[in-house]
């Protein structure tokens, strides 16, 4: 990891330039604009409420707005993992041309990728912070759990990227599968549920490593409580994994991406 | 005491013909296939074998080669895209290549922002690109189209910033590869001199094209490759030449063709057998046919034609007033013929026909026959060399 960080260090111009390409290029000609990067969140978050009304249906519990907000907050993190991934597992195999043309760290790809999503991110969080400061709810000091866990997200999204970008040179057919985890993932996911509706059988779905960081946003800012310590800890054992293990085999195959593509 | 800044030590490089697996569908049943059968054998075979050699700073090298012959795969090499299967390759400093202009472009983005994005991947640093972006801009004659998309540029206007940019990027080796094909004839000129200009200042340059003049005229030293290995390396003049007298001897006799060119052969006014003249200069084109069956009022037709294969010139023996031939089954003659040669520094194609006239059959054509190469003393482009003088050029008024 830390050959990986020197090499980056040396291109981080061209890592800036190339994040710069798409955040430009996806903005620029739409007329959406910056809207783009609150929509996904914004479709998944009234997803949530059509579920959660129909919830409050079945148990005859009437909708409240506190219901509603840890989707919202939920929403955003997940919609950049899901941006983050998709785009990143083809940013390898986008750029042939450039990658059997010209040598650089070809690192560079899945992380620029991954990098323009973090600006949509964060124009969302943006949002979020403004829903949630109207919303009334009194800031705690588990807040600062805050950053900590958008971190381990980040390290999460990094690691997978690196991982995906590559095997999808190698294995043409890795998007489709990528795609189609990615699709039905929000269902094993605690974005519009939360893990505590299923009693004990819910830390199954901790498993999930995105979970524990969602559940713990949830936490920290609307619950007012600490994350789930044990369930916290364990999300950063995948994101050290993943950030330990990825960018050393990145490395060791990229020589035969030339070849590959 | 030399200095070498580029090696290669007994480069080999293995490429696999036939299907990788490409995708995961793919890949299982093979693996279950491979459990079943034992080793799975590909065919293999070597696109670099034993490649070897040496460039010294502030030299300027050439690779030749016909298609095929390993040149991209050892370019690739030297830009460190492609791993050698065994050998060595040193590089000392920073490489860059002209490989393929502008890649990277992305069309939504502006000229100027595409600038720092080619500039960026070709390794030049942001602030690096600042203090020479006003020397791209004039470089590239595009100062009034910075701010449009590089989608509406034409594809002169595109090769030409991304050249801009390439040229000013300074490495320590820079690798050329057919980028002075690029974009318009002015241009080409400038593209030439940022050339030479870059291989005064120090800059040790590897320059491979099919364009043996410009290989000829930038280069002192050069290689010749031959399906992966190195078959002359040496003075460029020399290399030239072996490429040239290889390939082109003997077209495959065809039993079925009662006449044939049998031999081709281009000697200076000396008699030797040459392939570079001068502009000027006299050259003897020494045709032998062969007739397999009796045939009657035979010509020999030549013809020149430059580099893109446009006819530079042609006539025949019987055009020129000279009596047809008649031969016997076995027979064989020589024309013998002179010519000429006000042309521009370039290269050339000789080609031949046998030909009779009076019925319009063509017995044989073998074209190009020989290749060859003029060079000039004074600086003339073009096709014809009009042997310029300036006679004065005063000032009046």
């Amino acid at each position: 990891m830390m050959a990986m960080l020197r090499l980056l260090g040396r291109h981080r111009d061209l890592l800036y330039m190339l994040s710069r390409r798409d955040v430009t290029v996806k903005y620029k000609q739409s007329i959406m604009g910056f809207l783009w990067a609150i929509l996904m969140p914004l479709l998944i978050t009234s997803a949530g409420v059509v579920v959660k009304i129909a919830m409050a249906e079945m148990s005859g519990k009437a909708i409240v707005f506190r219901d509603v907000l840890p989707v919202a907050i939920k929403a955003a993190p997940w919609a950049f993992f899901v941006a983050s991934i998709r785009f990143s597992t083809q940013s390898l195999s986008n750029n042939y041309n450039l990658v059997t043309k010209i040598a650089f760290p070809r690192a560079v790809f899945p992380l620029s990728s991954v990098a323009s999503q973090l600006f949509d991110f964060a124009i969302a969080t943006s949002v979020i912070v403004v829903i949630v400061v109207f919303s009334g709810i009194s800031p705690t000091v588990h807040l600062l759990w805050v950053p900590l866990l958008l971190a381990l997200l980040i390290a999460q999204v990094v690691g997978l990227a690196l991982l995906l970008s590559a095997a999808n040179l190698f294995f043409r057919d890795v998007k489709y599968l990528v795609e189609v985890v990615l699709t039905f993932a929000i269902f094993f996911t605690p974005v519009f549920y939360s893990v505590a509706q299923f009693g004990d059988r819910g830390k199954l779905l901790l498993l999930n490593p995105v979970a524990p960081v969602l559940e713990g946003l949830d936490a920290a800012i609307v619950q007012g409580h600490a994350p789930d310590l044990f369930w916290t800890v364990y999300a950063a054992g995948w994101a050290v994994v993943l950030l330990l293990v990825t960018p050393a085999l990145f490395l060791r195959l990229e020589p035969k991406f030339a070849e590959s593509v | 005491m030399s200095d070498i800044v580029l090696e290669a030590r007994g480069l080999h490089k293995k490429f696999r013909k036939g299907e990788l697996y490409t995708s995961l569908r793919d890949l299982v049943p093979a693996l279950a296939k491979r459990a079943v059968k034992g080793g799975l054998d590909k065919s293999e075979f070597w696109a670099l074998k034993d490649v070897n050699f040496q460039v010294e700073r502030g030299e300027a090298f050439g690779i030749i080669g016909h298609n095929g012959a390993g040149k991209s795969t050892l370019l690739k090499h030297l830009c460190g895209i492609l791993m050698p299967t065994s050998g060595e390759l040193v590089v000392k400093g920073r490489l860059s290549a002209l490989i393929e202009v502008g890649a990277g472009f992305h069309p939504d983005l502006t000229g100027r922002d595409n600038i720092y994005l080619n500039g960026t991947i070709l390794g030049m640093t942001r602030a690096e690109i600042r203090s020479k972006f006003d020397a791209i801009v004039e470089f590239s004659e595009l100062a009034d189209f910075l701010d449009t998309p590089v989608k509406r540029y034409s594809s002169g206007m595109y090769a030409r910033l991304g050249f801009a940019v390439a040229a000013h990027v300074e490495p320590d080796v820079l690798v050329v590869d057919e980028v002075l094909s690029v974009g318009d004839f002015v241009f080409q000129r400038k593209s030439v001199e940022k050339m030479r200009q870059v291989m005064k200042g120090g800059t040790t340059v590897v320059f491979v094209s099919h364009n043996l003049r410009a290989v000829a005229d930038l280069c002192k030293r050069g290689m010749l490759l031959d399906h992966g290995t190195v078959s002359a390396i040496g003075p460029v003049t020399e290399v030239v030449k072996t490429y040239m007298e290889r390939g082109t001897e003997g077209a495959a006799d065809d039993p079925t063709k009662d006449v044939y060119v049998s031999r081709v052969t281009l000697r200076d006014e000396a008699g030797a057998e040459a392939v570079q003249f001068d502009a000027g200069q006299r050259m003897i084109a020494e045709v032998e046919v062969t007739a397999r069956r009796a045939t009657e009022r035979l010509a020999v037709v030549i013809e020149c034609r430059d580099e893109e294969m446009y006819e530079v010139f042609n006539t025949s023996t019987q055009r020129l007033g000279a009596e047809t031939v008649d031969l016997a089954p076995g027979e064989k003659f020589t024309a013998r013929l002179a010519l000429r040669l006000h042309l521009a520094p370039g290269t050339y194609h000789f080609g031949v026909y046998v030909y009779r006239y009076d019925i319009q059959k063509n017995y044989d054509t073998l074209t190009p026959a020989k290749t060859f190469y003029v060079r000039s003393l004074i600086d003339v482009r073009g096709v014809a060399h009009l042997e310029p003088e300036v006679l004065s050029q005063d000032k009046s008024g």
